[in-house]
């Protein structure tokens, strides 16, 4: 599987993410800087976490309006797999490639702690390897995670099984305590969570393996 | 031609900014403001005599970038 890894001004999780798609496919993701219009042949694209553009005028909202978007739009459509993780989640919402928006936690705080997740739906190409585990665990550092759409939409999403995660304790107000969701194809992921943060006994946390694992099985 | 464009988030969406400013204008003794909402104002000037033309370049602005509609209201105000 080849991958690529968005880069904004002000990601700060493209390097986890390259790491984390190296230890799974064996080999470097193309580094794609968000002034590039074409992106290499590849067959998942990730949009990292961080403050990209430093989270001016909303979070997501100038880095969704970047050049490569774009390309990374066209690809989406034409059926490669997208993962926004984080600020990426944040990016896919303000572009529309995902239904909602991302919202400042309810409780006003950063939140930055793992955060254990329900996987509520084990059958989408980013969460079939985790063999129907019914939780994993992922850190969650987020201001603006707290996901709003509108009720016709979250019925949509509950009824097509398109919500992918769900906070088992929710940390910052989520409608339907939404950690993470699919498009309607989907082939497209956004999550809050950091998978990437999880891919070593080192870092405290392994369930991200699976879901790299998952992501190289599903190409 | 200056313009302002004014960026609220919309009825019923919640605004844990605005309820810190209104529980901190309560503990100045300021009881009597509620509903408290935060919102930005943009300015910019416009490059363009005709007002119609340039309502509808700052229309284009805000469902293009400067609000989203999914959250966000805004109004426009263009400055004689």
């Amino acid at each position: 599987m080849k991958a690529a890894v968005i880069v904004f001004p002000a990601s700060n999780c493209d390097r986890d993410a390259a790491v984390a798609l190296e230890q799974a496919t064996g080999k470097a993701p193309a580094m794609v800087w968000h002034q590039e219009t074409e992106l290499p042949e590849c067959d998942l694209v990730v949009l990292p976490g961080g403050f990209s553009y430093g989270d001016y005028l909303r979070s997501g909202a100038m880095a969704a309006r970047s050049p490569i978007m774009d390309a990374v739009k066209k690809r989406a459509e034409a059926g490669a797999r997208v993962v926004g993780i984080c600020n990426g989640f944040q990016i896919l919402t303000e572009t529309g490639l995902l239904p909602g928006a991302l919202l400042r936690n309810a409780g006003i705080e950063f939140v930055c702690r793992t955060v254990d997740l329900a996987v509520a739906n084990s059958d989408t190409a980013f969460t079939r390897a985790f063999n129907n585990r019914p939780f994993v665990a992922f850190p969650v550092a987020h201001h603006d995670g707290n996901y709003i759409a509108d009720e016709e939409t979250l019925k949509t999403l509950e009824g097509e099984g398109r919500i992918a995660f769900k906070y088992v304790d929710n940390p910052n107000g989520s409608a339907n305590d939404i950690a993470g969701i699919v498009n309607e194809a989907g082939n497209v992921l956004g999550m809050m969570p950091h998978p990437e943060r999880a891919v070593s006994p080192l870092l405290d946390g392994v369930d991200g393996v699976d879901f790299f694992k998952g992501l190289v099985e599903a190409a | 031609m200056k313009a302002k464009i004014y960026v609220t988030l919309k009825n019923g969406v919640l605004d844990p900014q605005g309820k810190a400013i209104e529980s901190a204008l309560a503990g100045l003794g300021f009881d009597a403001a509620s509903n408290v909402r935060q919102g930005k104002v943009i300015e910019l000037d416009i490059n363009e005599s005709d007002a119609a033309k340039a309502e509808a370049a700052l229309e284009d602005m805000c469902k293009r970038l400067l609000a989203n509609p999914v959250m966000e209201n805004y109004r426009i105000e263009i400055a004689s």
